[in-house]
C-alpha cells in the first residue's frame, strides 16, 4: 500500500469508529434526548468530515474550475442532501463506503499494474565490464557498441551482442515463453533480456541500450496501452454523456414529482441522490482497460507480443490466417525427402549423385551433398561437367553418371519416370541406363501442422500465399489441410489476393517472416510477424510478434484474446445492469443509498476482481 | 516530437479519459493519449512550442485532476 493509500485507510478507520460509536447511540435512543437536532446532525458531522474532507476539497476546486459533472462533486451534493433531509446516518456511511470501494480499486489497479510490470521485469540493471583485469558494474546505458561484457551464471542478458568466449545455456522464457533453454557458444548473437544458466559468457556489444531488444520490448508493450480497442472508445465516450444524463435525470427526479403531483420532498430529493450516486461510470471505466491490460499481459506471458488492445480485440473474431509459405510454414531449407532408387540400394544412388554434384555449388548440389553427410571420395570423380539448366556429368569409377532434370535425360536418350511433385526431381543415369530420382523439396517447419489444424479448430481459415510454383504449394498445401493456397504470386499480388480475401468476414490475419511482407502485414487487419528473436523489420511492421516463431502461438493468442473480450462484456453487462436496476429501483422508491453506493464502488470491485482474472491466463 | 511522460497519482480511470479529450484538443498538439494503466501520458505535439504546449499540458491537467501530477 501507497504512503496516500495507508492514510486514506487510517481515515476510514478512525471515521469507521466514531460513526459505529454514534450509531450505537443512535438506535439506544440516546441522540433522541439532545435538545436540538442540529447537535446530531453536528456529531455526524465529524466521521463525514474526516473521512471525506478530500472528496470535499476536491469537490470545491473542480466546481470552481468549471467541471460540474466531476464524481466528487456530484457525492458531495448527494452527501449534503442527505443531510438536509435528515439522513444523517445514511449520508456517513455512504462516504465512508465510498471511500472503502475506493481504496480498494486503487489497491486493486496499483497491484495489478505492478504484477504486470514484473511479468514484464526484463530491464537489467548493470553490465559488467572488464577493467584493468577487474569487473565492474556500469550501467548498460553508458556501454558502447563493440564494448565486451562479461555475464555471470544466473545474471540477466543486458546488451544485445554476440559471444566471443564461453559457453551456457540461456533462458529465453521471459521474451519467448518457451521453457527450454537454448545453448550458446562462441559466434552465437545472444538478445537482452535472457537470463544466462551456468557458464560465464563473454559478450561483444552489437547494439547501444536504447536498441537493444529489451528497450524495444518494453516500449512496444509500453505504447500498447495507448492503441484503444473499440470497446475501451465507446465507455469513454459512453462514459461521457452517462455522467451528465443520469445527473439530469436525478434534477428532473429530485424537482418533478414535488411539484407537479405534490409529492413529499425529501421523498424525491433521497430518490435523486441515489441516482447523483450511481453517476460515476467508474467501474466501466477501469474495468475495461485492465482486461484489456490483462490480456495483453497474459499474451506476452506466451511469448506474444500484442502491440495495442484494438489487435488484441480483432484476434478473438478471427475468421481468416494468411499464411506466408517460405519461411513461415516450411524452413526454406531444401532437403532430400525422397530417394527412389530403380534398382540399387537408396543410399549407393544417393552417393552416385553426391559424387556427381561434388563440384557443384548450386543449391540443389549442397543439399544432396547434405543428405550424403560425408565429404565425397573426389578422387573417384573424373571429367565432372555442369550442364546449366540441365544437370552435371562426371565419370565416375570410369563410368559416365548424369544427375539433372527431366530434359538432360531426355537430351541423353535415357527413358525416364515423369514425377509430379512438389519439389525439385532429380533424375540419375548411369550413361543411357536409368538408375532413379532424389526428390529435393523445402520442409514443413516443426509445429506448423499441429498449429494449422488448432487455428481451424478455433474457427477459422487457413490460406497460404506464396511467390512460389503451384506444384510447390500444393504439396504443401495438401500436406498441411490448408483451406486453399494462392500460388505464383509477385508481391503486389499478394496485396490484392489479402484485399480479396478481407471481403470475407471476421478478422484477416497475415502470418509472415515479415522482411519482404511489410505491405502485406499493413493491409491486413492484424499483420503478425515471426519475432525469431528481434527481427527489427518484423516487429516494426506487424501488429502481433511471435517472440519464437511458434505458429502454435496463433491459438494460443486468439483463446487469450477471446477470454480478454469475454470478461470484458460480462463486466459491461454486469455494470450497467446493476446500475439501471438500482436506479429503477430508486425512481420508485424502493432502493436506499446503502444499494446506490454498492451499484457504483461495489459494482467497480466487482469488475475489477473480473478482470484480474485475466492476469491468471496461462 | 513524441515524448512520454510519467503521471504520479493518476487514481481516477474516468479523470484520465478527460484528461486525453482536453489535451487532444490544445492547439499545437498532433496527438495525446493518457493511459489510466501505464499511468503514462504520451504527448505528440509541434516541436517548435513543445515547452510551451507542455506547460499547458500541465494547467488543463490540474483543472481535471489536482493531484495528478506529470513529472516532466
Amino acid at each position: 500500500m501507497s504512503g496516500k493509500q495507508k492514510k486514506t485507510l487510517y481515515r476510514i478507520i478512525t471515521a469507521g469508529v466514531i460513526y459505529i460509536l454514534l450509531l450505537v447511540l443512535h438506535f439506544a435512543g440516546a441522540l433522541e434526548k439532545l435538545p436540538y437536532k442540529a447537535i446530531e446532525c453536528l456529531l455526524f458531522l465529524v466521521p463525514y468530515i474526516i473521512v471525506g474532507y478530500d472528496v470535499i476539497a476536491r469537490a470545491v476546486k473542480n466546481i470552481s474550475h468549471g467541471e460540474v459533472f466531476d464524481e466528487n462533486f456530484l457525492m458531495l451534493i448527494a452527501t449534503v442532501a442527505a443531510f438536509a433531509i435528515g439522513e444523517y446516518t445514511e449520508a456517513v456511511a455512504v462516504m465512508l463506503l465510498y471511500q472503502v470501494g475506493e481504496l480498494f480499486q486503487s489497491y486493486a489497479v496499483g497491484k495489478s499494474r505492478k504484477s504486470i510490470s514484473d511479468m514484464m521485469d526484463i530491464v537489467p540493471e548493470y553490465a559488467n565490464i572488464e577493467e584493468d583485469g577487474e569487473l565492474v558494474q556500469v550501467d548498460p546505458d553508458d556501454v558502447e557498441i563493440d564494448s565486451v561484457i562479461v555475464i555471470k551464471p544466473g545474471e540477466r542478458v543486458p546488451l544485445d551482442g554476440v559471444v566471443t568466449e564461453g559457453e551456457s545455456m540461456l533462458d529465453t522464457a521471459a521474451l519467448t515463453g518457451e521453457s527450454v533453454p537454448r545453448r550458446v557458444a562462441p559466434g552465437d548473437s545472444i538478445v537482452s533480456g535472457c537470463i544466462n544458466g551456468s557458464g560465464i559468457l563473454k559478450v561483444r556489444v552489437i547494439r547501444a541500450f536504447e536498441d537493444s531488444t529489451v528497450t524495444r520490448i518494453l516500449e512496444l508493450v509500453e505504447n500498447a496501452a495507448s492503441k484503444k480497442a473499440k470497446t475501451e472508445n465507446f465507455i469513454t465516450r459512453f462514459a461521457k454523456y452517462y455522467t451528465p444524463v443520469v445527473t439530469i435525470l436525478a434534477l428532473l427526479l429530485a424537482v418533478i414529482p414535488p411539484l407537479a403531483a405534490g409529492g413529499d420532498w425529501g421523498d424525491w430529493i433521497k430518490r435523486a441522490c441515489i441516482f447523483l450516486v450511481i453517476s460515476c461510470p467508474c467501474a466501466l471505466v477501469i474495468s475495461v482497460p485492465l482486461g484489456f491490460f490483462g490480456g495483453i499481459g497474459a499474451a506476452s506471458r506466451a511469448g506474444v507480443l500484442v502491440k495495442g488492445s484494438n489487435y488484441l480485440e480483432e484476434m478473438a473474431k478471427l475468421g481468416t490466417v494468411v499464411f506466408d509459405k517460405t519461411g513461415t510454414l516450411t524452413n526454406g531449407v531444401f532437403k532430400v525427402t525422397e530417394i527412389v532408387p530403380k534398382s540399387m540400394r537408396s543410399d549407393e544412388l544417393l552417393e552416385l549423385a553426391a559424387l556427381c554434384e561434388a563440384y557443384s555449388n548450386h543449391p540443389i548440389a549442397l543439399s544432396i551433398q547434405e543428405a550424403y553427410g560425408r565429404s565425397p571420395q573426389t578422387d573417384r570423380v573424373r571429367n565432372a561437367e555442369e550442364l546449366s539448366g540441365k544437370g552435371v556429368a562426371a565419370d565416375i569409377d570410369g563410368q559416365l553418371i548424369f544427375a539433372g532434370n527431366g530434359r538432360l535425360m531426355a537430351d541423353s536418350g535415357v527413358a525416364f519416370d515423369q514425377v509430379s511433385s512438389g519439389g525439385t526431381v532429380v533424375h540419375v543415369a548411369r550413361k543411357d541406363e536409368y538408375l532413379g530420382y532424389i526428390v529435393i523439396s523445402d520442409t514443413v517447419k516443426d509445429g506448423v501442422m499441429e498449429a494449422v489444424s488448432a487455428v481451424r479448430a478455433a474457427g477459422a481459415k487457413c490460406v497460404m500465399l506464396t511467390g512460389d510454383r503451384k506444384e510447390a504449394a500444393e504439396s504443401v498445401s495438401e500436406k498441411l489441410g490448408l483451406d486453399g493456397y494462392h500460388a505464383e504470386l509477385l508481391p503486389g499480388d499478394k496485396v490484392a489476393e489479402v484485399e480479396k480475401l478481407l471481403r470475407d468476414d471476421g478478422t484477416l490475419a497475415f502470418v509472415g517472416d515479415g522482411i519482404n511482407d511489410a505491405p502485406v502485414l499493413a493491409r491486413a487487419d492484424v499483420g503478425i510477424a515471426m519475432g525469431s528473436m528481434g527481427s527489427d523489420a518484423a516487429i516494426e511492421a506487424a501488429d502481433i510478434v511471435i517472440m519464437d516463431d511458434d505458429l502454435n502461438k496463433i491459438p494460443v493468442t486468439v483463446n487469450i484474446a477471446r477470454k480478454t473480450v469475454k470478461i470484458v462484456r460480462e463486466n459491461i453487462v454486469f455494470a450497467l445492469g446493476v446500475k439501471f436496476a438500482v436506479m429503477l429501483l430508486g425512481a420508485l422508491g424502493h432502493a436506499d443509498l446503502w444499494l446506490a453506493v454498492f451499484a457504483d464502488v461495489g459494482v467497480s470491485v466487482i469488475a475489477i476482481l473480473n478482470s484480474l482474472r485475466m492476469l491468471k491466463t496461462r | 516530437m513524441k515524448k512520454k511522460f510519467k503521471l504520479q497519482d493518476l487514481d481516477c480511470a474516468n479523470c484520465a479519459a478527460k484528461m486525453e479529450e482536453r489535451i487532444k484538443k490544445i492547439s499545437g498538439v498532433n496527438d495525446a493519449s493518457v493511459s489510466f494503466m501505464t499511468q503514462k501520458l504520451v504527448l505528440d505535439a509541434d516541436d517548435g512550442r513543445f515547452e510551451e504546449i507542455l506547460d499547458e499540458v500541465v494547467r488543463v491537467c490540474a483543472k481535471v485532476e489536482p493531484d495528478c501530477v506529470i513529472i516532466r
